[in-house]
């Protein structure tokens, strides 16, 4: 139905994917309304979406969402990062978040017809048994062990329950593999921006990413054509993981798999390298997706698994040799609000 | 006929083996710097080994094919055959046969069991070895048209001593008929003789093989011959590998199951013509050494 008139709601608004997400959607110009929720300021500025904070497990939703009768819910918010919160706050975000978002979008008097949620592909592990690449059928090689994929895969079956108690809501999860690019930061681009970067002795895993770009971009998709069911996103091709050191500019620096916990703990303590449980499997089997169920959608990536590395690989060089781009904007609520509702301002957008 | 073939294959396998193109290009850009494919396969790997192999191949097993021909030039096939000696050499000599012959990579069915292991692992990978799932098998076969080898007795050929020799194990539970079938392709039965030979299992040491974690763990006639050499190193036998009919099933491709009854009844007589085939074989051979 396209985005025509619609009221969209995007959770996690102050996080670095709902901020991102927030500024495509306010390219578009027939979306209606753009509600941005989050705990935090949001740390990029918004042209007319208007912010509304709330506590990590959005106890607020239902009165919002019954308020502003929004009709479209970009759930952000899934944490699959386990390096950035506790993992108590990991199930509260995660479990409990969604959980209150769900019974908001499925009361009474909602009018809300559907919802969009960035999950990830590291719902299926990485293991020796797996397949080469995941559909999304597949289940899981063997039970999860690390709080993330416990909180994810928790996450994931309250959503099916939804869209299976809620048939008139078109419900999409899309699971994503490891982004790269757009300055995010994660495990996985802290140890490649060091010099040296942490391989396991004796495995190449194969691993597949997703361009940071095309992440904002199947999201806004998946609005658009008001998608149902699961979806992998990744960029095509499998790279092993010496290629993307070598492609990152970076030499390995290889750990003994068997004492890997031990040796990278001073590493992680002093703050220059990230190992969590979750990364390390992924360097030793490696994980790989099938995404020809959204590209049969009509969704079309603008790069591949290499061209992700790549475009993280000249981000890297431009910080290097540029610094980052220091954080100018600060969140002023009551400028925001002048801007958006005194009666002086002529030209809103 | 059989010389001039042994004559440009050796040529052949100096060229590097081209790439099938997999998936349509839509021109995105694709700053790889290394060949390795989506499996794990790397060409120019498997050119070095093919350039090493190749004394082991025409010198040491002198191997022979009959019926060549069978083996598509193009297209998915899946190649099952029966597996033999406890660090099996047909796979090897399956993979570099149709390597260097036909120009198109093999790619080797085996035990997830390799992924675990360091090192080895990552070889094994790189030179054409995919963990035999079920999943993968389809997506090779079915959706980019490759060529597939399988061993269906799995451990259970190899790990045997050599008093049941040239008996194949039980077929699996025929999961490689209900690849052949979802994916519609054609079955390729090869019998190999030889392999039992080149490295006979003598007795087995359980006990070792968990303390380990192998799948097995093999005392060798080559091991009591040549000492430690003789973990890797086969006895001389002559190989000789038979092509036979392949098989195509007449069933629907992609469904999601097949009846349980059919595709019993297809691996048993697959394991039948090979068994047949294996026991022929060895009926006409003079000498273990010569052929």
């Amino acid at each position: 139905m396209g985005l025509m008139g619609r009221r969209v709601l995007v959770t996690g608004a102050d996080t670095f994917w709902g901020g991102r997400v927030i500024q495509a959607l306010e390219e578009e110009p027939t979306i209606d309304v753009i509600l941005g929720l989050g705990e935090h300021d949001p740390s990029v500025p918004f042209e007319r979406a208007e912010f509304v904070r709330a506590d990590q497990t959005y106890s607020i939703l239902h009165r919002l969402v019954r308020a502003t009768a929004v009709d479209t819910i970009i759930h952000t918010f899934l944490v699959s990062d386990s390096t950035t919160v506790s993992s108590r706050a990991l199930h509260e975000i995660n479990v409990i978040g969604t959980m209150n978002l769900l019974a908001a979008a499925g009361a009474e008097g909602s009018k809300v017809s559907s919802l969009v949620v960035k999950s990830s592909t590291k719902i299926y592990g990485a293991n020796e048994r797996d397949p080469y690449f995941f559909t999304e059928e597949n289940r899981r090689s063997t039970s999860a062990h690390t709080m993330v994929e416990r909180s994810l895969i928790e996450a994931e079956s309250l959503i099916d329950d939804f869209a299976q108690d809620h048939p008139e809501i078109a419900v999409a999860t899309l699971r994503f593999a490891n982004v790269l690019g757009g300055g995010l930061r994660t495990p996985i681009t802290r140890n490649l921006s060091r010099p040296l970067c942490p391989t396991l002795l004796g495995f190449d895993p194969q691993l597949q990413f997703v361009e940071a770009t095309d992440v904002v971009r199947s999201l806004e998709h998946a609005v658009k054509r008001d998608l149902r069911g699961t979806y992998n996103v990744a960029g095509r091709g499998r790279i092993p993981w010496s290629e993307v050191v070598k492609l990152a500019g970076a030499r390995p620096l290889p750990i003994p798999a068997v004492h890997h916990k031990l040796l990278m703990r001073p590493f992680q303590a002093a703050g220059i390298y990230e190992m969590p449980d979750e990364l390390a499997d992924l360097l030793r089997f490696g994980r790989g997706v099938d995404t020809s169920k959204i590209e049969a959608t009509g969704f079309r990536y603008r790069a591949t698994s290499a061209g992700a590395v790549q475009s993280f690989t000249e981000q890297l060089r431009l910080d290097r040799s540029a610094g980052r781009s220091p954080t100018t904007y600060r969140y002023e609520h009551d400028v925001e609000q002048f801007f958006r509702h005194s009666p002086a301002v002529v030209d809103r957008r | 006929m059989e010389e001039s073939r042994q004559v440009d294959e050796r040529q052949l396998s100096r060229n590097l083996v081209p790439l099938p193109m997999v998936v349509e290009d839509e021109g995105l850009p694709d700053p790889r710097q290394g060949d390795v494919d989506e499996w794990g396969r790397s060409e120019r790997v498997r050119s070095f080994i093919r350039t090493v192999y190749e004394p082991m191949y025409s010198k040491w097993f002198r191997v022979e094919w009959e019926h060549f021909d069978r083996i598509p030039a193009e297209g998915g096939g899946l190649l099952v055959a029966n597996h033999a000696g406890a660090v099996p050499s047909d796979a090897p000599v399956i993979m570099h046969g149709i390597e260097s012959r036909l120009g198109r990579p093999v790619y080797g069915m085996a035990d997830y069991f390799f992924r675990t292991v360091p090192f080895i692992g990552t070889m094994w990978s790189r030179s054409g070895g995919v963990a035999a799932r079920p999943e993968n098998a389809e997506r090779l076969l079915g959706e980019q048209g490759q060529l597939a080898l399988v061993f269906p007795e799995g451990s259970k050929g190899p790990s045997k001593s050599f008093s049941e020799r040239y008996h194949l194990r039980r077929f699996g539970r025929g999961g490689f008929v209900e690849i052949a079938m979802r994916s519609g392709t054609p079955v390729i039965p090869l019998a190999v003789v030889g392999s039992e030979e080149a490295m006979p299992v003598l007795f087995k040491v359980p006990a070792l093989a968990k303390l380990l974690g192998t799948p097995y763990f093999p005392v060798t006639a080559n091991l009591l011959a040549m000492g430690p050499l003789g973990i890797v190193m086969p006895f001389p036998a002559k190989i000789k590998i038979s092509v036979l009919e392949p098989i195509t099933f007449d069933v629907e491709p992609g469904l999601e199951r097949y009846p349980r009854s059919l595709v019993l009844e297809q691996a048993d007589r697959v394991r039948e013509l090979i068994q047949e085939q294996v026991f022929e074989m060895l009926r006409s051979r003079r000498s273990i050494w010569w052929g």
